[in-house]
């Protein structure tokens, strides 16, 4: 049980990072962790006012957990885990009760940060995710960052279906000063894959994100469609590094567990990006997702303008996760 | 495991205790955890379900579930009862204003389908003989009135913008007096997703409010939203008095909790569901349905009425009448196949049916239209003696029907085997029921 020093120790580090990069963090402090300079941690509280473990205390958990979108299935994971520990481990105070719930929910959600790394050569990133999910304004931004980071970025129209999309990528395009390829409106999505990727090697680019029409996860003969794309990128791109970042809103529930899995199963999912958590949603179903399909979370989405980005950092995703607005 | 049904865990609850006799007030209060958790499973709100659970108990331990003969039935009655009331008896309808223009104005959070929905919304108004107007007023993201712009293209609707430099209020205002020149008698106002915690974007909305009067105010939800439903809807509601709510992307397999959070909250009707991305997959709201999908017990009613809107009545009951005299052949077959398709693509119409709204099943079934396009061709290769009489299908004539229709010997034989077991069934149905009623579907197994 050194998991609780070990974290002490890491937030001291973190707070001398903060120190530094004051600016960069500061948006994520809005847009998340509120609960770090006062509000309350309903959680702390639930430990806190109760002098004994009763089944009351676990309620008061229960009710948290849920209203977080962690989801019925893993709440009660947890929560049997921790009565489980208490039968066998003799836990007797609430303290250790609570040392006890972080660390289960460390293990569930994820002890790594989040991030995009790059590899060398083409980097190719298929953003995909149910309609309204926020993939084309997350591919904004993360073009953004790596624009920023002086890489040679490019975007691919992939969306050759809703009204008003390519546009909408061709937009954002222009405001960043980075090159869309695109053709138009309801041609093939592969085939822009395809040129796409012809178009990035021949111009060198570091990364290349794919944009593709919203869909739900259920319908099959879009799902199919997507692995066709994916089939093109990696045929394409063979000596490029692939990868598929699923776009979930924070807003979701439990059916983003749903989305999860057929994304999953469709084309691979190496990450998530969680959006919206600008508002009061907490996004508390990728602990489910993580703790089921085990993908990890790699970005969050904190707003709509195109710094609004942020690596995913579990620790404070927890602290949000349990703050009162 | 993904919770599969309701009421087959909740049967399967009450029957355990069945052996016990009489059920008591502690073995209905188990049934309503399971009760409970599908509706937390559903995403309706912890408070609201625990309101909810509240109101019902008091009616499940009465004796009214107590003593009757199948409990598991009565709790779900009750539950499914409750829930209805909860959601608001029947669907309502728009309300229009006596002096046209009449406004629409579709607010909600980014990305939950304000412009898709102005646009089926249009597309629908248009079919009862309005003439609509719709406003593109959301300049803030990027193409969004180019998104809608495109949709008016497509409906042959006329839309309204300003471009993206003139604020949204004046927007508003200005598309009346477009309204009226050209004789359009309803506005539907297209605004920009906001958070509800967005102060500044929040007036602005008020200010449209106080600028154009809408008639209707129609708040956007995401069937597929959390437990942040009620924050959401009660935040708009308290910012604007909403008229009323649009349940969007119910194509996919959320069970829609968020439609119980928000009118438990609002206390305003949901009076519209989208049921997909093509500009007709616009539906009147049925609570009922909706209770029994939250409760993971399929959408029986949608796939009763589907049947009944695309099943020809007459020919039905020949049908039934054929059934009943086991005269049904593989003709009569092939046209209910037309006619099941006519419902809808498979996925959809399986997704409908009881125990097969869990994901897993359908997983598995994966039903293929393909497959169903195969028997079609293989009955069309038959001649019509051999759709009366499939027993005189000797080997060369199925050789013969199987390249004439581009299948393999193997499907063949594999339907005509079905066709087998289904008459069997048939008979054995016949023989124990009077008359079979509702839906006949042969073939659906595997
Ligand atoms: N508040 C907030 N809004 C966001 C965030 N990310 C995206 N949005 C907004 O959500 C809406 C939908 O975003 P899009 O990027 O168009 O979503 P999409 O997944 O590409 O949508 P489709 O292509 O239509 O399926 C837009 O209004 C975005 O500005 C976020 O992190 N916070
Ligand atoms: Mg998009």
């Amino acid at each position: 049980m050194n998991f609780f020093g070990r974290n002490k120790e890491k937030n001291k580090d973190k707070e001398v990072i903060e120190d530094k990069n004051k600016g960069l963090i500061s948006r994520l402090k809005e847009g998340l962790a509120k609960t770090r300079h006062g509000l309350v941690d309903k959680v702390t509280n639930i430990f806190s006012n109760h002098l004994v473990i009763d089944d009351e205390l676990f309620e008061e958990l229960e009710e948290v957990l849920i209203q977080a979108d962690v989801g019925v299935h893993t709440t009660m994971q947890l929560i049997e885990e921790l009565e489980v520990a208490v039968e066998e481990e003799k836990i007797k105070t609430t303290d250790a009760l609570m040392e006890l719930f972080h660390a289960k929910l460390a293990v569930m959600l994820q002890e790594e940060d989040g991030g995009l790394e790059l590899a060398e050569g083409l980097n190719v990133l298929m953003v995909v995710g149910v309609n309204g999910a926020g993939k084309t304004t997350t591919i904004a931004k993360i073009a953004k960052k790596f624009k920023d980071k002086d890489k040679k970025v490019m975007l691919a129209a992939g969306d050759t279906f809703r009204a008003g999309a390519i546009d909408q990528l061709e937009v954002w395009g222009d405001r960043l000063g980075i090159n869309v390829i695109a053709q138009q409106e309801g041609s093939d999505s592969a085939a822009v894959a395809y040129d796409a990727v012809q178009s990035a090697r021949s111009k060198n680019a570091d990364v290349l994100i794919v944009d593709t029409a919203g869909r739900l996860h259920t319908q099959k003969n879009l799902m199919d469609e997507l692995k066709k794309v994916k089939r093109v990128i990696e045929r394409e791109a063979s000596d490029a590094h692939v990868e598929v970042l699923l776009v979930l809103d924070a807003t979701t529930g439990q059916n983003a567990i749903s989305q999860a899995k057929l994304f999953d199963k469709a084309v691979a999912v190496d990450g998530i990006a969680l959006t919206k958590l600008d508002g009061t949603a907490k996004g508390g179903v990728v602990i489910a997702v993580k703790n089921e399909l085990g993908i990890p979370i790699k970005l969050i989405g904190i707003g709509e303008a195109a710094e609004d980005l942020q690596d995913f950092h579990p620790k404070e995703f927890v602290d949000a996760l349990f703050a009162d607005k | 495991m993904i919770f599969s049904g309701l009421a087959e865990k909740l049967q399967g609850t009450l029957d355990k205790l069945r052996g016990k006799g009489k059920l008591n007030e502690k073995d209905v209060k188990g049934a309503l955890r399971e009760v409970k958790m599908a509706l937390l499973e559903a995403d309706v709100n912890y408070k609201v379900v625990k309101n909810f659970i509240k109101k019902i108990e008091v009616r499940a331990v009465g004796h009214e579930v107590m003593e009757s003969l199948s409990p598991a039935q009565q709790v779900i009655k009750i539950v499914n009862d409750e829930l209805q009331k909860l959601m608001g008896g029947t669907t309502a309808d728009l309300t229009f204003s006596e002096n046209p223009p009449s406004i629409i104005m579709m607010v909600g959070l980014q990305g939950s389908g304000k412009t898709t929905s102005s646009g089926k919304l249009a597309k629908r108004l248009k079919k009862q003989g309005k003439q609509p107007l719709l406003v593109a007023g959301d300049i803030y993201r990027p193409a969004a009135i180019k998104q809608l712009q495109v949709l008016g293209d497509r409906l042959d609707v006329p839309v309204f913008s300003m471009g993206d430099a003139t604020n949204p209020v004046d927007i508003a205002k200005g598309s009346i007096n477009y309204a009226q020149s050209n004789n359009l008698d309803t506005i539907i106002l297209d605004t920009a997703g906001r958070l509800h915690i967005d102060a500044k974007m929040m007036d602005e909305l008020k200010s449209i409010k106080r600028k154009v009067n809408p008639h209707e105010i129609l708040l956007v939800v995401d069937s597929m939203t959390g437990q942040d439903a009620v924050n959401v809807a009660e935040n708009f509601d308290e910012a604007l008095g909403i008229d009323g709510v649009v349940l969007t992307k119910m194509d996919g397999d959320a069970r829609g909790g968020a439609a119980l959070s928000v009118k438990a909250v609002t206390g305003k009707p949901i009076k519209f569901a989208g049921m997909g991305e093509k500009l007709e997959d616009l539906e009147p709201f049925h609570p009922d349905r909706v209770a029994s999908r939250i409760l993971g017990m399929g959408d029986v009613l949608s796939l009763i009425e589907k049947a009944e809107a695309s099943i020809d009545q007459k020919k039905a009951e020949e049908l039934e009448e054929k059934l009943r005299k086991n005269a049904f052949t593989l003709q009569d077959f092939l046209e209910q196949m037309e006619q099941l398709r006519n419902m809808g693509p498979m996925d959809e119409i399986l997704g409908m049916i009881p125990g097969m709204s869990g994901a897993k099943q359908l997983k598995n079934m994966q039903f293929d239209d393909k497959q169903l396009d195969h028997i079609e061709a293989i009955i069309n290769s038959m001649t019509p003696e051999e759709r009366r009489k499939p027993e005189i299908l000797n080997g060369s004539r199925r050789r013969r029907i199987s390249q004439g229709s581009g299948t393999s010997i193997q499907e063949v034989n594999r339907l005509l085997k079905q066709f087998k077991q289904t008459k069997k069934m048939m008979k054995q149905m016949n023989s124990s029921h009077g008359k079979s009623r509702g839906l006949n579907i042969p073939f659906l197994g595997k």
